[in-house]
């Protein structure tokens, strides 16, 4: 062991998972408020599943165990997946995209630190191909009675009216698909409320609140959540400005979805996004203006996650070709 | 001299704030300590050259008399500490991390500490070759601890000298205690190395959290104001802020200047050099008063009851030092340096050099071991506190898997192992002990590499050299084989005049 | 169906035909294989594969005629190396330790001045004449054992090199990343 002999106090990776844990809790309360204590639930069973696969395939790859169970990481991951979810999918699907996530996309890759694709993103994205129905029936705002969210989730009949509904992303496109006018669409107010899905905005703005406080506690940098939002506002807005009845609103956008929790945990994960200041501001613009293109023209209501994964792909190259020049290398400078 | 030339500071990116600990140690004034039973001077006291021993195990010696000659134009001349007799000549540990034993002369004290006499040099009106002769001769070299020789970096032509007093180590409070106490000397020294260099301009860049070595110098620099020395015109005390690795060279002149000094090159090439506090009071001695460097002020702090400053002879066993100040029994190990840059010792038999600034003793609560490694989740605090820019976690991936290619594209060469990032880092990797090894690796592929290109250049020359061999005495065989046909042939043309019959 | 077929057969034709381009076109002259499996040796020129010296033995991996982990300097290492290169396989070369570099060193009280062990030295680095004493310039010797057998009084042995600061390496750090079962 040599120098350096003494280190920063109070400074251990459960700390920084610990406060993106605390960040989450402002998105958490207002869902459980506007849609229902039903996230509970699956929060919990993502957790436990979470870590019971993370001591299996720890011990199965002969990795000191207690360490990094207790990192945080793996709850951290399950909270993702459990809110990337709709919050009354079934049991089992909760299961599998948690095993997706920490067995498939982290584990098989080297484990934290290693993995080259947001496991959270790849758990939703799994899940959205292979049950597009499960993961299109999202909670019928203002239906909130946790006996009914509890029966869907541990597997209830599915087929009563008024007990799903479409989210404020999926009702815009379906729309925009009989050929409506943004304005018109928006008109029907079950769906949505002032800028973004109805009861969502609470949520969305849960988010964000969190979001700024992992930004004041220096967790995050301010590069991906600003790059991420001008990718995604700013093209939303080139559309919008043109064509206003086609294409709805930058707002609308940014406060739909999985925009809020995408900007700042989900691009700022450290592991999978990239590492130097201009790549991860082009890493976090390429995730918006990918997810802009998916909700825009692409097959499902929301992209943010395709996006993460897309870029994902490119960030050892990004990485590679935006090393920052190191002390001496710029010009030489004399006052 | 006007105070707004440096009005504004540059900055250099990165760095940390650890908490200081500088009260500890910096309230005593500067203490002598007892003479030692013995003293063990090893030959090698500089990071660029030796010292050739001229004296035999008996031989009587005054205290600053030389014992050993420098070794070529890099080396550094070593003297005995103390008056008294050589008692051996022998392999001791060296304060190094490797625990290496290294050839040391061991002299027994007489307890007269009389002084040798060396032929008085005038500073004024000596020459310039003889005053850097002089520095050779009296053994000075950077006393900040990296110990490369004084005599070779002032022998360079430069705009500017800036004097390291920033000492950005937490922990260590001798250049502060010394700038304090010896604040004349200092400046003395600082201004004739200037002189030697040709620098038009000397700063003396001190940390800002050392009012009291701040306000010294100044009136230091005053007094010789009033004294009407020309010199005077261009030294300034700078307050530079606390902040590691302030002290670092490359980052000092940053501060100051605004120069980044790219890899590969010397402060020198831009006009700058850097000396630190302790070595232009060496100089001063040995100009000045003519004596060898002979001790050095080192802080004594930690788990001790007594921590401060002591001068201390070279050659004075750490563990001496550490009974001096009371180490405390739950103390279990010894770093020399500071707690950012210096190493664990691996004998606290080992002697004080002339690089060893600090000694600390360690406790498991002041110093708490390091907790296990985790897995690195590229947060990027290191990157964020490198004060070279580098990526370390990049580093570490490619260190970590013996990539060493890659490492080197990362420019892990330029790494200064200041240890800022892993200071910060939340999966308590140590960076730099990977750093280390990558980079000692990677020196000795290179060794390994050049001696396999000599080797090859030599067997193939060797082989062209017998197949030279080979035809030129197939061609002398030849030749004489002509030769001896061609007599035949003549005696046999000739045969019928010589043979009678 | 027909149409897929054909643009299939048009984009397989393309395809290919930008291959053939680029392969001609683009074609990098590398090295002559034997001067890339002479880099990699480690030029100590010792023979112990058997033939005499790093080139030698190089070119006649290069033409096929010697196995890959004949170099005992270069070690199981080196063997990697030069399967990686050649995309042969890699055959162990049993237990190789570690270990640290020798030089030759010659007795000086013993040595006869023979000149056999300069005949030997595939490097010149002994430096002596006939009837004078002999001495290995240790900075250029390989330590490749070649000059042991000839000497007639054995006067000759292999030291390791010191450790010093200079040749000290920092270890690699010990982790706890991984449970050792």
């Amino acid at each position: 062991m040599s120098s350096p002999h003494i280190r920063r106090e109070n400074n251990s990776v459960q700390r920084v998972m610990a406060h993106v844990l605390v960040a989450l809790v402002p998105g958490i309360a207002a869902y459980v408020w506007q849609v229902g204590a039903g996230i509970l639930v699956n929060l919990a069973i993502a957790t436990l599943v979470a870590l019971a696969a993370e001591a299996a395939i720890l011990a199965l790859r002969k990795r000191p165990i207690a360490i990094t169970l207790t990192d945080g990481s793996a709850v951290v991951t399950a909270w993702l997946i459990a809110l990337a979810l709709p919050s009354i999918v079934p049991w089992w699907l909760t299961t599998i995209a948690v095993l997706v996530g920490i067995v498939g996309a982290k584990h098989l890759y080297g484990g934290i630190g290693q993995n080259p694709f947001n496991p959270a993103m790849a758990a939703y994205c799994t899940m959205i191909v292979a049950y597009p129905a499960l993961m299109s029936q999202w909670p019928a705002v203002g239906n909130t009675d946790f006996a009914t969210q509890l029966s869907l989730i541990l597997g209830g009949t599915r087929e009563i009216d008024g007990l799903t509904g479409a989210t404020a992303l999926d009702a815009m496109r379906t729309g925009l698909r009989k050929h409506e006018a943004v304005s018109a669409i928006l008109a029907n107010k079950t769906a949505f409320g002032a800028f973004g899905g109805r009861g969502w905005e609470w949520i969305v703005g849960g988010y964000a609140v969190g979001g700024l406080f992992l930004l004041w506690r220096r967790i995050i940098t301010w590069h991906q959540p600003l790059a991420f939002i001008a990718g995604l506002g700013l093209t939303a807005a080139l559309f919008w400005v043109i064509m206003p009845d086609r294409f709805p609103s930058p707002l609308f956008h940014l406060a739909s979805g999985g925009a809020m929790l995408g900007a700042f945990f989900i691009v700022t994960d450290p592991v999978t996004s990239a590492s130097t200041p201009l790549g991860k501001i082009i890493f976090a613009l390429g995730v918006g203006i990918i997810a802009w293109l998916v909700r825009t023209f692409g097959v499902y209501p929301e992209g943010v996650a395709f996006g993460v994964l897309l870029m994902n792909i490119a960030v050892p190259l990004i990485d590679r070709k935006t090393q920052p020049s190191v002390f001496g290398e710029r010009e030489e400078k004399r006052p | 001299m006007s105070a707004s030339r440096f009005a504004h500071l540059f900055h250099f990116h990165g760095g940390i704030k650890p908490a200081s600990h500088k009260t500890e140690s910096n309230g005593v004034p500067i203490r002598a300590v007892p003479l030692p039973e013995r003293l063990v001077v090893p030959l090698i006291q500089s990071s660029r050259g030796g010292a050739r021993t001229i004296v035999t195990v008996g031989d009587k010696v005054l205290k600053g008399q030389c014992i050993g000659e420098a070794e070529g134009k890099a080396g550094t001349a070593i003297h005995a500490p103390t008056s008294g007799t050589v008692k051996e000549i022998g392999r001791y540990p060296m304060a190094h991390p490797s625990g290496l034993e290294s050839l040391a002369i061991v002299i027994e004290p007489d307890g007269e500490e009389r002084w040798f006499e060396y032929e008085r040099l005038d500073p004024e009106h000596a020459s310039r070759e003889d005053l850097i002769l002089r520095i050779q001769a009296s053994g000075i070299v950077g006393m900040g601890g990296a110990t490369f020789p004084s005599h070779i970096k002032v022998d360079n032509a430069i705009d500017t000298l800036i004097l390291n007093g920033a000492e950005c180590e937490p922990w260590i409070t001798c250049d502060d205690r010394l700038m304090r106490e010896r604040a004349a000397d200092v400046l003395t020294g600082a201004t004739l190395l200037g002189r030697l260099s040709g620098a038009k301009r000397i700063v003396v860049a001190i940390e800002d959290n050392k009012p009291e070595a701040i306000a010294a110098m100044r009136a230091a620099v005053r007094a010789e104001e009033l004294s009407d020395k020309d010199e005077s015109e261009g030294i300034e005390v700078v307050p530079v802020p606390a902040r590691y690795p302030q002290g670092g060279e490359k980052q000092l002149i940053k501060v100051v200047t605004g120069i980044e000094v790219a890899a590969g090159k010397l402060a020198t090439d831009y006009g700058v050099q850097c000396f630190n506090v302790g070595t232009a009071h060496a100089v001063c001695r040995a100009l000045v008063h003519g004596e060898a460097m002979v001790s050095r002020i080192v802080t004594v702090t930690g788990n001790v009851e007594r921590p401060g400053n002591y001068e201390v002879l070279l050659g004075t066993r750490v563990a001496d030092l550490l009974a001096l100040a009371g180490v405390k029994p739950d103390t279990d190990r010894t770093l020399m340096g500071g707690p950012m840059m210096g190493f664990t010792l691996p004998s606290a038999e080992a002697p004080i050099t002339k690089g060893s600034n600090c000694v600390i003793a360690a406790s498991p609560t002041l110093f708490p071991h390091r907790p296990p490694e985790q897995p690195c989740i590229r947060c990027g605090s290191c990157a964020r506190a490198c004060p070279v820019e580098l990526q370390p976690f990049e580093l570490y991936w490619h260190s970590r898997a013996k990539n060493f290619d890659k490492a080197g594209e990362y420019h892990i060469f330029d790494c200064i192992e200041c240890g800022c990032c892993a200071f910060v880092c939340p999966a308590h990797i140590p960076l730099v002990d990977y750093f280390r090894f990558a980079k000692s690796e990677m020196r000795a592929k290179n060794e390994e590499r050049k001696a396999a290109e000599q080797a090859r250049a030599r067997f193939e020359f060797r082989s062209f050299r017998l197949e030279r061999e080979k035809a030129e005495k197939a061609a002398r065989l030849a030749a004489k084989a002509a030769e001896t046909r061609a007599a035949m042939a003549a005696a046999q043309s000739s045969e019928p005049k010589a043979d009678p019959s | 169906m027909l149409t897929a077929l054909l643009v299939m057969a048009g984009i397989t034709l393309a395809l290919g035909l930008a291959l053939g381009y680029a392969a001609v076109h683009f074609h990098v002259d590398g090295n002559p294989l034997a001067e890339q499996i002479d880099a990699i040796l480690p030029q100590t020129q010792c023979a112990q594969c058997g033939f005499p010296g790093c080139k030698p033995y190089a070119e006649a991996v290069a033409s096929g005629a010697a196995e890959i982990n004949l170099c005992t300097p270069g070690g199981d290492d080196g063997a990697k190396k030069l399967a990686e290169l050649l995309g042969r396989e890699f055959k162990p070369r049993g237990v190789q330790e570690e270990k640290l570099k020798t030089v030759a060193q010659i007795d000086e009280q013993t040595c006869i001045g023979c000149t056999l062990c300069i005949q030997a030295c595939p490097v010149d680095a002994i430096v002596g004449s006939a009837k004078q004493m002999h001495t290995v310039v240790s900075a250029i010797c390989t330590g490749c054992e070649l000059c042991l057998p000839p000497c007639p009084v054995d006067c000759i042995a292999l030291i390791e090199e010191p450790r010093t600061p200079q040749n000290w390496r920092w270890k690699y750090p010990r982790t706890g990343l991984r449970v050792v079962s």
